[in-house]
């Protein structure tokens, strides 16, 4: 009785009217980086979002502006650090592009395989956080496993683990070890069986698949607007992967295939991603293999023959004069930087990886200029969520896979 | 490729007359630049020409030039050409005293960010723009931090007690 006295007390239609101010973030476990979106919501739909970002900004851009190249590969570890190695590869690339280096065929495809090893980590990781974000923490825990496999190679071939610092301009460091290749090869060969576990325990779920389709959808023609790229552009249906269509590091040598969606949704950008690991896996796989097929100096070669650029191995520098000449010079700034203005990308984790580096010819950049994926995507986001639900709108903050370091420079 | 560089430029310039100019090739991607005003009526001709269909933003940012009286600021977009796979580079400079540039976010969405990127470090004023206030950096912050009259801390300076950091007590 009481109850219906009480709904005639309220105004016709103030129900409708009310939206609550929900602030998701900076340090809240969903957005899994520290950024923030204020929600306006009606009941569990959203009216309306929008993001601060910012939060971890470390300056970048101006630190690369004192710092001479080599210093500055460790900054870009801190981008995308789920895969740092593609942010030094693709540093190291726009130097090489710049200082007019040409790398040896083994350098390129020891890269592909550190580059590609990359890839899985950071689709690994966000494939399995949509998993843990939908309610399913049973896959993330499984394939964390092999995310440590990963992690023992880049500790083998450059003494670290998250933060890489791997290679040099014109190659690595040192020559990848014989056990660097056995746990290439134990890699190779555990990892089907459990992405294919994986994918078991969640692609065909049904109540996985209710959750992702059709929730966080974007147009190709809006996607392209937008400025998406690599996979959340791809599950769109647009087929753009700067892998194919700017080659670098002799990936035109490689067959692989680059999946596409069709309705942008998060269900797709999940099926993008899983695609995506099993390619890099045969990518790998080939690269092995031409590795294996080199002979006689060719298959030894870890390095360019540019010592102007390539900081030599530290026990050279004790023992031989050259090397110690050119360590001081490339250390003191002393060799040649030309003149001249590059842009360079790279197919990163999260769609296209650019540099923009203006040189004067002195030892540091003039200007140096991240074009971050995620950064561009982002600001989509509003668009993405409007009119769903807030448990959807986390969903497809993981499925975007927005990495802070990335987003905030 | 099917789209030449030559193409490009001879429609540009059929379009602009002298109003486009500094073309240049470095590192085999097309430069050329334009007076501000006209930045928005160049982007959109590269956008809605049927052959050259620059209808993807790669990426927008600026470059301070001190020296360069008159023109201190220079915008930089890089567009790309998805069809024929053709990228090139586009430039507008201003001068620092009013550094008025239109906006692109109503031909490019991604232009929004990169447009409030570029104030937030360089005080380009986007003219038009939705939104623009600082994106990175604190809303109180009162410099534009990557002009070149902001140098980084001088590394030698001994007037810091830096003992917390790792580099010994300066001051006793």
């Amino acid at each position: 009785m009481q109850d219906t006295q009480q709904h005639h007390i309220l105004p016709k239609g103030s129900i409708e009217k009310e939206t609550t101010t929900l602030n998701l973030g900076p340090t809240h476990p969903a957005t899994h980086g520290v950024f923030q979106n204020i929600l306006e919501l009606d009941g569990e739909k959203i009216v309306s979002t929008e993001q601060t970002v910012g939060y971890i900004h470390r300056a970048f851009e101006k630190l690369a502006e004192r710092r001479p190249l080599y210093q500055i590969t460790p900054i870009t570890d801190r981008l995308n650090y789920c895969s740092s190695p593609l942010n030094n590869m693709g540093w190291h690339l726009t130097c090489e592009k710049l200082l007019k280096v040409k790398t040896p065929k083994r350098v390129d495809y020891l890269r592909i395989i550190i580059m590609e090893l990359a890839r899985i980590s950071d689709h690994l990781i966000c494939n399995s956080i949509v998993g843990v974000d939908a309610g399913a923490y049973t896959g993330f825990l499984y394939i964390m496993q092999f995310r440590e496999l990963i992690y023992e190679i880049y500790e083998e071939v450059c003494g670290s683990r998250l933060t890489t610092n791997i290679g040099r301009i014109g190659g690595f460091e040192r020559n990848f070890t014989d056990t660097a290749f056995t746990k290439l090869e134990k890699f190779l060969r555990e990892y089907p069986k459990g992405l294919k576990e994986f994918e078991g325990l969640l692609q065909r779920n049904r109540i996985f698949m209710d959750r992702l389709q059709g929730t966080g959808a974007i147009s190709a023609e809006r996607a392209l607007n937008y400025g998406f790229t690599g996979p959340n552009l791809r599950a769109s249906g647009v087929d753009y992967d700067v892998r194919v269509h700017s080659p670098y590091s002799s990936y035109e040598e490689f067959d692989f295939k680059v999946p596409v969606g069709t309705t942008g949704d998060n269900y797709d950008r999940f099926l993008v991603r899983g695609e995506e690991m099993w390619q890099s896996l045969s990518i790998i796989q080939q690269a092995y293999n031409k590795i294996q097929s080199l002979k006689g100096a060719e298959a030894d070669v870890y390095h360019a023959d540019v010592p102007a650029y390539y900081l030599p191995e530290k026990k050279d520098v004790y023992t031989k004069m050259e090397a110690l000449i050119w360590h001081f010079k490339i250390i003191m700034g002393e060799t040649e930087i030309p003149k001249g203005e590059v842009y360079n990308s790279i197919e990163a984790a999260n769609g296209e990886l650019g540099f923009y580096f203006v040189s004067d010819g002195g030892r540091t950049p003039y200007r140096l200029h991240f074009r971050r994926p995620c950064f561009i995507y982002y600001q989509a986001f509003p668009e993405l969520v409007e009119g769903g639900m807030l448990s959807d709108a986390v969903m497809t903050m993981s499925s975007l896979n927005l990495i802070a370091g990335e987003l905030d420079a | 490729m099917s789209l030449s560089v030559d193409t490009i430029k001879q429609k540009l310039t059929d379009k602009f007359g002298d109003q486009v100019f500094g073309f240049d090739e470095p590192y085999e991607m097309f430069t050329f630049e334009a007076p501000k005003e006209n930045n928005l009526k160049v982007l959109q001709f590269l956008y809605d020409d049927e052959e050259l269909k620059f209808q993807f933003l790669t990426d927008l940012c600026a470059v301070h030039y001190p020296e360069n009286v008159g023109k201190e600021l220079t915008v930089v977009y890089h567009l790309h050409n998805l069809v024929d796979n053709v990228r090139i580079r586009f430039k507008v400079s201003t001068d620092v005293k009013t550094p008025d540039v239109f906006t692109a976010c109503k031909l490019f969405s991604s232009a929004n960010w990169m447009e409030r990127e570029t104030y937030d470090f360089f005080g380009v004023n986007f003219v038009g723009h939705p939104n623009l206030k600082r994106i990175l950096n604190v809303d109180e912050m009162d410099y534009f931090p990557l002009r070149k009259e902001f140098p980084l801390e001088d590394q030698t300076r001994i007037d810091k007690d830096d003992e917390m950091f790792g580099r010994g007590g300066s001051i006793k």
